[in-house]
């Protein structure tokens, strides 16, 4: 590379701001959702609108009288993030207020696939202009790692622990992008903090998307999956190349992209052993490999539905 | 205007008058005709509001929270289980300082389930942080939408209202209704101007985490709030009779009790009611009046003493039961003559638990009963039969 | 005359630069400036969004940097090093 061509290039950088989730912020030391939602953020700009529900993105963005976020931002209730979001839309729209900005509803996966999903399908039921982004790092975190409906299979959490009788999480991921996209709204997609441009691109696409948006993003949490701080994007890609976690786009309830996974494919095991919260299907004589085959198939059908391969 | 109007439809025009940007609600007997004739006014483009049909009270509540938090002002109605429902978000609303008006068309509250009229419902939220006002009839309820916007926006209470109407009894009856024409509300009402709200131009973060450092002095300006905005509901009714012409007392209202030495206490429709007993009792030479609790809260302590301080007997009439306790309305007269030198004898009774009819006959019995000694806790009307178990 | 918000009400916007994270660090990121081909992936992956810098001098604000080593773990040519942090 020449040097003019090197300088040309260096100028084009525009210089670095200060994210919109400002630091000092409380999140653990490689917390996959504090870098999801910074990138969520600053792909969004300062002319948003965000909505919270109660969770570690909230505790440790908002402790008073600190705030991270350098947007009107407003945090109500566990379950309400949406519909608060509806509301905020309605008042800009009233007052004349709702051009040329965006309004984003976040939560984790309890407050979006549980507690919240009757809010969360109202909103996406009546067609409001706002995203929706699920922080999902798959198990209630900010009250010490208990089972969500997106807790993946085998997962240990305090409420799903590995025993004599148990291998952990008994249930698979509900399939929420697809309940989303069963709303028939415009844009449904998958993301994950191990593809951070992919991510930013489709905030940027989502927002220029008239109507509801849904978008679920994949964020490990090492304190609750039990991997090393600098693992977070680690293990997000292997979370997306062991088939696990599919990344597809949806369009008005159909399919209409997906990240191929092609010959980059890696075993579960690549994805699980890292991880403390599958430790137990790794133990001497565990005696896993029914239950290691079981989380194989999940990726097998995930690559088969999605044609990831 | 004089109009021949349903209650709900006085709810509706007193509401619309006030240009909520956002209705919110979720359909729920006996409250959907407020909220069916506001979506009409929207539907013909008589109403410039956002209205936002939802999948639950609870989504209801959380989008009128939103619009407020936005700078909108902003209105929903419900009842009983619905109230409820929205209970997590009332109690949020309150801290969040936002000055939302909610009508509540009382009724009782499930099991069994039963659609008619008691306050079991708003009492449950006597603590949330919200200013309560009882209507006793359709002219009070529609002017008392406009006042509810007037007091909860005030600069220094910030607080939202809930007004209480009586399920069925207030909201599906017709009655002749001046209402209030759009002219004479913006001269009344200002528009919604928080100093603090979501704005891209202004960003704040609301909705914070209150540690123990904080919390404390959180609670204790809601308090001082809610306190504060005793003298705001004085005022405004001040004003608004001297705007309109009419009066429903302001904290409280007293109805012949000039010479008495007992009285009634009830809030909503049920004054109607002991009004003409005490003329009927009056026209039979009893000393007996009536003291009306027009805001529940903020509690009118001081109010209630001064009302009280010439009367033997109190006669307490409650709509709703502090199960495992007492009367809720009894206790806090109780409570507030305590440090006082006059202490009349508080008899309490829980009446009309349902939408059991609450004929004139049955405030007679109560009142003979009362004047022979005093009663506590006492069921009116009860059924003996239907207490027995089969054997 | 609308009395002071109480507190616990609002929060200002980016307040919370007031707590330095960095106390929380044991190791901490040494950017090299040797291999760096300016590709701001560190920039991008930080979860705190305290990498700073042009033209292939970056660095971390080490008020926050709380030390996760994700920068230094993303690093494309291995020009960011995790050291024990000494105080």
């Amino acid at each position: 590379m020449s040097d003019t061509k090197t300088k040309k290039k260096r100028k084009e950088k525009p210089p670095i701001e200060e994210p919109l989730l400002a630091p000092g912020h409380r999140a653990c030391s490689g917390c996959g959702e504090s870098l999801g939602a910074k990138l969520v953020m600053d792909a969004a700009g300062p002319n948003t609108y965000a909505t919270c529900c109660t969770g570690c993105l909230e505790v440790f963005s908002t402790p008073y009288p600190e705030s991270a976020w350098k947007m009107p931002w407003i945090h109500s209730l566990f379950e309400n993030s949406s519909a608060v979001a509806a509301g905020i839309e309605a008042a800009l729209i009233a007052q004349g207020r709702d051009k040329d900005v965006n309004i984003i509803a976040m939560g984790g996966d309890g407050g979006t696939a549980d507690i919240g999903i009757g809010c969360l399908s109202g909103m996406l039921e009546r067609g409001h202009n706002i995203l929706y982004v699920c922080f999902d790092n798959e198990a209630y975190m900010n009250t010490g790692v208990q089972r969500s409906g997106l807790t993946p299979f085998d997962a240990r959490t305090s409420t799903s622990p590995p025993g004599k009788r148990s291998w952990g999480n008994k249930t698979t991921k509900k399939n929420l992008p697809g309940i989303a996209g069963a709303h028939g709204i415009p844009y449904v997609a998958t993301a994950t903090v191990g593809y951070p441009n992919d991510l930013i691109n489709k905030v940027k696409k989502a927002l220029k998307i008239q109507g509801p948006k849904y978008m679920q993003v994949h964020v490990p949490c090492p304190l609750g999956w039990i991997h090393p701080t600098d693992q977070t994007i680690e293990i997000a890609k292997l979370a997306v190349l062991t088939g696990l976690i599919p990344i597809y786009e949806m369009e008005y309830g159909e399919v209409t992209r997906v990240r191929k996974i092609g010959k980059n494919r890696r075993p579960v095991e690549d994805y699980l052993k890292p991880q403390g919260r599958f430790r137990h299907l790794f133990a001497k004589g565990a005696e896993a490999e029914e239950e290691l085959e079981k989380i194989r198939q999940i990726a097998e059908d995930n690559i088969k539905k999605f044609g990831l391969a | 205007m004089k109009e021949f109007i349903e209650g709900s439809m006085a709810v509706a025009r007193g509401v619309a008058v006030c240009r909520p940007h956002v209705v919110s609600a979720y359909p729920i007997t006996p409250q959907t005709h407020i909220v069916e004739h506001l979506s009409e006014m929207v539907a013909d483009g008589d109403l410039d509001s956002q209205f936002i049909n939802v999948e639950s009270e609870f989504g209801a509540a959380s989008v009128v929270l939103g619009a407020a938090a936005a700078g909108g002002r902003s209105y929903s109605a419900t009842t009983s289980q619905g109230l409820l429902l929205m209970g997590e978000v009332l109690f949020n609303i309150a801290g969040l300082r936002l000055p939302i008006s909610i009508t509540v068309a009382n009724r009782a509250v499930s099991a069994p389930i039963n659609i008619w009229n008691d306050h079991s419902d708003a009492m449950v939220f006597r603590d949330a942080g919200w200013i309560m006002l009882f209507a006793e009839d359709n002219q009070e309820v529609h002017d008392m939408q406009i006042q509810a916007y007037k007091i909860g926006e005030n600069p220094e209470i910030m607080l939202p209202v809930l007004v209480n109407m009586d399920g069925f009894i207030l909201t599906h009856a017709y009655e002749t209704v001046e209402t209030i024409s759009q002219k004479e509300a913006d001269d009344f009402l200002p528009p919604f101007k928080p100093e603090y709200y979501l704005d891209v131009n202004k960003p704040i973060t609301m909705g914070v985490l209150g540690d123990p450092n904080y919390y404390l002095e959180t609670r204790y300006s809601l308090q001082e709030a809610i306190d504060e905005s005793r003298d705001v509901v004085k005022q405004v009714a001040r004003e608004f009779k001297e705007k309109f012409g009419r009066w429903y007392g302001d904290l409280i209202d007293t109805y012949r009790t000039e010479d008495a030495d007992t009285v009634f206490v009830a809030m909503g429709s049920l004054v109607g009611t002991i009004k003409d007993t005490v003329d009927e009792l009056r026209d039979k030479g009893e000393k007996v009046g009536l003291l009306k609790i027009r805001c529940y809260r903020p509690w009118p302590g001081e109010e209630v003493v001064e009302s009280l301080k010439n009367i033997d007997n109190v006669i307490v009439l409650e709509k709703a039961v502090s199960l495992g306790a007492s009367g809720m309305m009894a206790d806090e007269i109780k409570a507030s003559l305590f440090d006082t030198p006059h202490r009349p004898k508080i008899s309490n009774f829980f009446i009309g638990l349902g939408g059991r009819d609450i004929p004139k006959e049955s405030l007679i019995k109560v009142y003979n009963q009362v004047k022979e000694k005093p009663q506590y806790n006492q069921f009116v009307d009860l059924k003996p039969e239907l207490l027995e178990y089969p054997s | 005359m609308a009395r002071p918000r109480p507190a616990g009400y609002v929060a200002e916007p980016g307040s919370s630069k007031a707590n330095k994270t960095g106390s929380w660090r044991t190791e901490k990121p040494v950017f090299l400036h040797d291999t760096c081909t300016d590709c701001r992936i560190c920039v991008l992956v930080c979860p705190d969004g305290i990498i700073f810098g042009a033209d292939s001098i970056y660095d971390a604000d080490f008020d926050f940097c709380k030390g996760c080593g994700i920068c230094a773990a993303e690093c494309p040519v291995d020009d960011i090093e995790m050291a024990p942090e000494v105080r």
